[in-house]
C-alpha cells in the first residue's frame, strides 16, 4: 500500500484531503467489455469500469441505467434468475469472476452486498452476525463474539446493541437494521462491498450515520455505492460513473464529474436538465 | 389571460338533479344488498349456534371422570370413552407425524424449485385435488393398498390415512408461507454466500414458522373429527387396545356407532365424545389464529 494510505488511515477523519490523489489507487475490479440481458432486453452495453482499490465508487444515473444491473453482476445475484446472462469479463485477482465455473459462494464472502431495503433475518441481533460467517468459518463462540462486537463496531451499531445482542434484529428501527446489515456484510471480512441505495428507504440523521461509516470503511474495503442521490455521491465517492441507457458514459473523480464533466449528457444530468 | 389557463377545457355542464337522484338510487340499493347480507350471517350463525347449544346441553350432562378413566362398555355399565381418547390422540398425532414432513417437503418443493415449472404446476393441481376429495375415498383407498393386504383393520392403517389427508393441507400453507417470503431477503442471505438449501432450512423456514405451524394445527384440527377414512382402516374397536396392527377405537367413530344405537348411555356418551371433539378442534383453531397473527 502507498503511505498515502497509511497517513489517511492514521489521520483518521483528515483523509478527505488525499481524495484529490484517491484515483492513483491500484485496482480491485476491472470490469471489461461488459454486456447483460435480461432475456432478450440488454441492460448492459460494453461497460468498462474499474473499482480502485479501497477507495468508493459512485454510480449514479437515472432510474433503469444499468447501476443496479451492474452490482448484481459483481457478486453474481443475476445466477438466481434463469434468463439473466452476462457476456465479457469482470477481472479480479486474476479470475474472470462471471466465469460459469466460479464458486458463486465463494465469490460472495469476497465481494458482499448491502440492498436497499434494510433485510434483517428473523432471528437474533447476534445470530444475524454470526449467520454470515458460519457459511464461510469455524469459529470457537468467543472467537464469534469477538467478530460479532468487530463487525458491529466497525458498523457504528455496537453501542446501541451491545445489551440486546440476543433480542430480535426485527425490533431494531429502520437505520440499525440497514447498520446490522452493513455489519453482517462486513463480518464475513470480504474485499469489495457493494452498495445498493442503501440511505433510500432511511431519514436524514440515520443517513449522515451510514455515509460516515462508508468513509471510514473504505480505508479497508474497496467499496462501490450506487445512489440517486447526487449529493451523496459527491460526499461519499472517490470516483463517481455516470451510467445512461446502459452505457457507462463517463468516469472521473467526484470533483470533476460535479463540476466539470466532459460529456454533454453528464453534464444534463448532474445539473439535473433529466432523469 | 396567461396560455396555461387558455389550455383549460370547459367540461360539461352538471346536471346535478340527475347526479342527486343516481346516489338516492345508489342508497337504496346499497339498504337493500346490507340488508340480505346480514340476514344471510345471522341464518348462518344461527345454525352453527344452535349445534353448539345443543352439544353443550346433551354434551355437558355426560361428562364425569369415568368419561376419561374407563373404557366403552357394554351398555347398562357406566363405560367411558378412555380408549377412544387414546386411540384419537394416537392416530391424529401419528398421522400429522407422517403427513406433516412430507408435506413440507413437497410445499418447499414447489416453492423454492417448481416455481412455474410443468412438473411443480401438475404436483400443485394433484395436491389441490387431493386437498378436496371426499375423506371416504381416503379411507377406501388406504383399504385397498393397506388393509386388504396386510390382513385385516389396523390402528396403523387409520394412521395412514389421517397422513393423507394431511398431506395436501401442509403443501398449501407451506407453499403459500414460503411464497411470502420477500425476494429482497432471499437475496440478502444469497448475497452472504449461502447456498439455497441453507437460505430455506434456516432462513425462509424461519420466517414463515407461525404460518407453516398454523397449517400443521389446522391439519391435526381437521383430521381430528375425521370419521370416514378411520371407518375402513382402523375400524374402531370397543376395548382397550394400543397394538397399532389390532383395529383401534377413535372418538369419530365411536360417536359414530354410539349415536344410532338404541341405548340411551351410549347416545349419552356419544354426545360428551362430541362436545370433546368440537372443544378439541376449536382450541386448536384458536391456538392456530393466534399463532398467525402474532406471525404478521
Amino acid at each position: 500500500m502507498s503511505t498515502t494510505t497509511e497517513q489517511a488511515r492514521t489521520a483518521n477523519g483528515a483523509n478527505v484531503h488525499l481524495r484529490a490523489a484517491s484515483t492513483e489507487s491500484s485496482p480491485r475490479v476491472l470490469i471489461q467489455d461488459l454486456d447483460f440481458y435480461y432475456g432478450t432486453n440488454q441492460a448492459l452495453k460494453k461497460v468498462n469500469l474499474t473499482l480502485p482499490d479501497r477507495r468508493v465508487t459512485g454510480m449514479i444515473g437515472p432510474s433503469g441505467c444499468g447501476k443496479s444491473t451492474l452490482l448484481r453482476v459483481l457478486n453474481r445475484m443475476y445466477d438466481l434468475y434463469p434468463g439473466q446472462r452476462v457476456e465479457g469479463q469482470v477481472m479480479m485477482d486474476g479470475q474472470n469472476i462471471v466465469d460459469p465455473g466460479v464458486d458463486v459462494n465463494a465469490l460472495r464472502a469476497r465481494i458482499g452486498m448491502v440492498f436497499q431495503k434494510p433485510t434483517p433475518f428473523p432471528m437474533t441481533i447476534h445470530e444475524n452476525i454470526a449467520f454470515g460467517v458460519k457459511l464461510h468459518e469455524k469459529l470457537s463462540k468467543s472467537a464469534m463474539d469477538e467478530r460479532v462486537e468487530w463487525s458491529l463496531t466497525r458498523a457504528a451499531l455496537w453501542a446501541e446493541v451491545k445489551d440486546r445482542l440476543h433480542t430480535s434484529a426485527m425490533g431494531l428501527s429502520g437505520g440499525q437494521q440497514q447498520r446490522l446489515c452493513i455489519a453482517r456484510t462486513i463480518a464475513v471480512r470480504p474485499e469489495v462491498i457493494l452498495l445498493d441505495e442503501p440511505t433510500s428507504a432511511l431519514d436524514p440523521i440515520s443517513t449522515l450515520k451510514i455515509e460516515e461509516l462508508i468513509d471510514e470503511l473504505k480505508n479497508d474495503f474497496t467499496i462501490a455505492i450506487v445512489t440517486h442521490n447526487m449529493q451523496q455521491a459527491a460526499r461519499c465517492a472517490d470516483q463517481v460513473a455516470f451510467f445512461y441507457l446502459g452505457e457507462m458514459v463517463e468516469v472521473a473523480p467526484a470533483a470533476e464529474i460535479f463540476t466539470a464533466p466532459k460529456q454533454k449528457r453528464t453534464q444534463e444530468y448532474v445539473t439535473g436538465r433529466f432523469g | 389571460m396567461s396560455a396555461t389557463t387558455a389550455r383549460v377545457i370547459p367540461g360539461p355542464p352538471k346536471d346535478i338533479g340527475a347526479s342527486q337522484a343516481l346516489g338516492r338510487s345508489r342508497a337504496r340499493t346499497n339498504t337493500i344488498v346490507k340488508t340480505l347480507c346480514i340476514a344471510a350471517t345471522v341464518i348462518g350463525l344461527a345454525f352453527l349456534a344452535s349445534i353448539l347449544v345443543t352439544l353443550m346441553i346433551r354434551g355437558l350432562g355426560g361428562l364425569s371422570i369415568t368419561l376419561f378413566t374407563t373404557s366403552t362398555l357394554p351398555p347398562g355399565s357406566h363405560g367411558g370413552l378412555l380408549n377412544a381418547i387414546i386411540g384419537s390422540l394416537i392416530q391424529t398425532i401419528l398421522g400429522v407425524a407422517i403427513g406433516t414432513p412430507i408435506g413440507l417437503m413437497v410445499g418447499t418443493y414447489l416453492a423454492e424449485y417448481a416455481r412455474g415449472s410443468a412438473i411443480g404446476n401438475a404436483v400443485r393441481f394433484v395436491s389441490d385435488v387431493l386437498l378436496s376429495a371426499p375423506s371416504i375415498l381416503i379411507g377406501l383407498f388406504v383399504y385397498q393398498i393397506v388393509v386388504s393386504p396386510f390382513g385385516g383393520f389396523s390402528g396403523i392403517a387409520g394412521c395412514l390415512a389421517l397422513a393423507v389427508i394431511v398431506i395436501p393441507i401442509v403443501v398449501r400453507t407451506t407453499e403459500d408461507m414460503l411464497n411470502l417470503i420477500p425476494v429482497t431477503l432471499r437475496e440478502a442471505v444469497i448475497g452472504l454466500g449461502a447456498p439455497k438449501w441453507k437460505m430455506i432450512t434456516l432462513v425462509c423456514y424461519r420466517a414463515a414458522k407461525e404460518g407453516i405451524a398454523t397449517g400443521i394445527l389446522l391439519a391435526v384440527a381437521r383430521v381430528a373429527g375425521e370419521t370416514a377414512p378411520l371407518l375402513f382402516t382402523s375400524l374402531g374397536n370397543l376395548n382397550w387396545s394400543l397394538d397399532l396392527t389390532k383395529p383401534m377405537a377413535s372418538l369419530p367413530v365411536t360417536i359414530y356407532q354410539y349415536a344410532g344405537s338404541a341405548f340411551q348411555d351410549w347416545v349419552q356418551l356419544a354426545w360428551a365424545g362430541a362436545l370433546l371433539i368440537t372443544v378439541g378442534v376449536l382450541a386448536i383453531n384458536i391456538v392456530a389464529r393466534v399463532l398467525l397473527r402474532g406471525g404478521k
